[in-house]
């Protein structure tokens, strides 16, 4: 079995995912999260070596598309779905550091 | 925690740098990498956008097959070998030029892995050993807006555009490098002969300034025979200049803090162009973080082993063999070559001498003037308003006696400012030669009509003072004259 979830590190993951969560929901998710583990985790019990993770449960590899242009969309279009716009861009609340 | 900087050398003597370089390439396909959305830089901003670059629900990725067979090219040509299978995984974090919230990359299976490239500094090959190459997408770019000269810190909003989101990019990583005293020559030169590699494989324009190629560079310091010490990593450095003084400034920085015993912290640096100093940024995020996985909307690449056969073969000379065949055709030295390299013009004087230039003339303007010029601007050469058609043009002018030596810095100067090409140049400003031999002899009869004194020292045998009369006549034609043609004509009418 693996280590059991903690309640920080809950917290870290809501933090990653900017969620907010009281400490109810963490004591909750923490219990949650704990159950789906252990069922993957009696999964990978009966997992022999010789079956590869499954990533894609299509057979299928090489999917290429040629480099031809297609048409983008109308900007006027585009920019009316975004909560606010300015000079032809998407507004933003301000960023509080660089990219990480 | 500050400390004194410690100098260069003397921070050298103690301490052994050892750097890692990450450099992104933006490839040169006409659509992004998983839209067909076009790639041209600078077009009106978020008109080159559609649902799957915006991230849109329900929009899927359909990968650019050419943007693979680039990277491959690039992974060739670097040595490295090439993956028989691998997958995307996504990258996620939350941040507004990214409108998916994760970025599509490769992982833990890049696609070309452990190559090399033998890089050329002053005269002695280091080989600095590749990492990893992997394909990745660009993301959106942010203004941000009511700061201080577009400075994040202090603006009250941000502004995005898409354009350049999802536009195929290339990160070709370094394994650290021990490069001694001479890192930051070694960094400098291995982003040059990089740049030079992808620009002959010809899959990028790899121009810095509009940011096609960006580099981050990492440093650390450790005591010669101990272990590799905590790195930082500089980003934001735009020129090869900058990735030289980097590396200088974070030796001298680093050093400094090691010497009053106060440990390195791992995390983002920002080089800063006017002052050559880095900043902290944010402490880096641990791998982990990002939560990557296999990116399920794309399937896995196998690349067929008879392309990759196919595009070796088809690997164009490198930039070494064309050193040495550039210095058979055109007669340049190898420290010519290196100096032309090094200054950023050697495929344009190339282009030039192809033109129709000679081989030594292109070299010398290139070099004595325009590479001047780009270094006074603090910019890269190419990314001056002259091209190899307007040199090769100057230079035609030059040969066959319609421009003096003299007028053509001006013609060039014209140029330099953005007037037009040579020939609106030379009309604008009225710099062609007099050659009308009427204008010329007028202007000589006058000068010797002004100066009977000095002209009879001419008369009398007195070569010396055909010299102020020269000066004279061009004076009066505005330097337009051709001095030799000028003395020929005073010679004839004295003597
Ligand atoms: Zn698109």
């Amino acid at each position: 079995m693996p280590e059991p979830i903690t309640r920080d590190e809950v917290a870290h993951l809501a933090r990653l995912a900017r969620l907010e969560c009281t400490d109810a929901e963490l004591d909750t998710f923490a219990g949650q999260l704990e159950v789906i583990l252990g069922s993957v985790a009696r999964v990978a019990e009966v997992v022999a070596d010789d079956i590869p993770p499954t990533s894609h449960s299509v057979p299928l590899t090489n999917v290429f598309r040629e480099d031809v242009v297609r048409p983008s969309l109308d900007r006027d279009e585009v920019l009316a779905a975004a909560p606010a716009a300015e000079d032809g861009r998407f507004e933003v609340p301000r960023m509080l550091d660089e990219a990480p | 925690m500050t400390a004194e900087l410690v100098d260069y050398a003397e921070a050298v003597t103690a301490w052994e740098p050892v750097i890692g370089l990450e450099t992104h390439v933006e490839l040169g396909t006409r659509t992004k990498m998983f839209c067909g959305c076009p790639t041209a830089f600078g077009a009106e901003p978020n008109t080159q956008t559609c649902p799957v670059c915006l991230g849109l629900p329900g929009a899927l990725p359909v990968l650019n097959g050419q943007a693979v067979r680039s990277t491959v090219l690039i992974g060739l040509a670097l040595h490295c070998d090439i993956a028989a299978w691998c997958r995307f995984a996504r990258k996620n974090y939350f941040y507004p030029d990214m409108p998916k919230n994760f970025q599509i990359s490769q992982y833990d299976e890049p696609i070309c892995t452990d190559g090399y490239l033998d890089v050329d500094v002053e005269g002695e090959i280091v080989r600095v050993e590749i990492e990893r190459v992997h394909m990745e997408e660009d993301t959106g770019k942010s203004l941000h807006v009511g700061g201080a000269t577009g400075r994040i810190h202090g603006a009250t909003h941000s502004l995005v555009d898409y354009n350049r989101a999802g536009i195929p990019l290339v990160e070709i990583v370094t394994r650290p490098v021990e490069a001694g005293p001479n890192a930051p020559a070694v960094a400098k030169a291995y982003v040059e002969q990089l740049a030079e590699l992808l620009r002959t494989l010809d899959v990028s324009d790899v121009r810095l300034e509009q940011g096609s190629l960006r580099c981050d560079v990492n440093t650390s310091l450790r005591r010669p025979g101990d272990a590799y010490g905590t790195r930082t990593e500089t980003k934001n450095v735009n020129s090869y200049r900058s990735v030289e003084r980097a590396v200088r400034f974070e030796v001298s920085r680093q050093a400094g803090l090691l010497e009053q015993g106060t440990r390195i912290r791992q995390e983002t640096r920002h080089f800063h162009e006017d002052t050559g100093t880095t900043s902290p940024g944010r402490s880096k995020e641990e791998a982990t973080d990002y939560r990557y996985f296999p990116e399920p909307d794309l399937v896995p690449i196998a690349f067929p082993v008879d392309v990759v056969e196919e595009l070796r073969a088809s690997l164009p000379e490198t930039p070494a063999v064309r050193r040495a065949r550039l210095r058979d055709a055109y007669g340049w030295s190898d420290l010519e070559l290196e100096e032309m390299t090094n200054a950023g013009v050697l495929d344009l004087v190339v282009s030039t001498v192809e033109l129709g230039a000679a081989a030594p003339a292109a070299r010398a303007l290139w070099q004595n003037e325009v590479a001047k010029a780009a270094n006074e601007q603090g910019v890269e050469a190419s990314s001056l308003p002259v091209s190899p058609t307007d040199v090769a043009r100057l230079l035609a002018l030059v040969a066959d006696g319609t421009l003096t030596a003299a007028l053509s810095r001006q013609a060039l100067a014209g140029v330099l400012a953005g007037e037009g090409d040579v020939d609106a140049v030379v009309a604008a400003r009225g710099l062609a030669v007099v050659s009308d031999d009427g204008a010329l002899r007028t202007a000589v009869y006058d000068v010797i009509a002004a100066q009977p004194d000095t002209a009879a020292k001419v008369r009398g045998g007195n070569m010396g003072a055909v010299g102020p009369l020269i000066g004279a006549v061009m004076k009066a034609t505005g330097g337009k004259a051709d001095a030799a043609k000028v003395r020929s004509l005073l010679v004839e009418v004295l003597t």
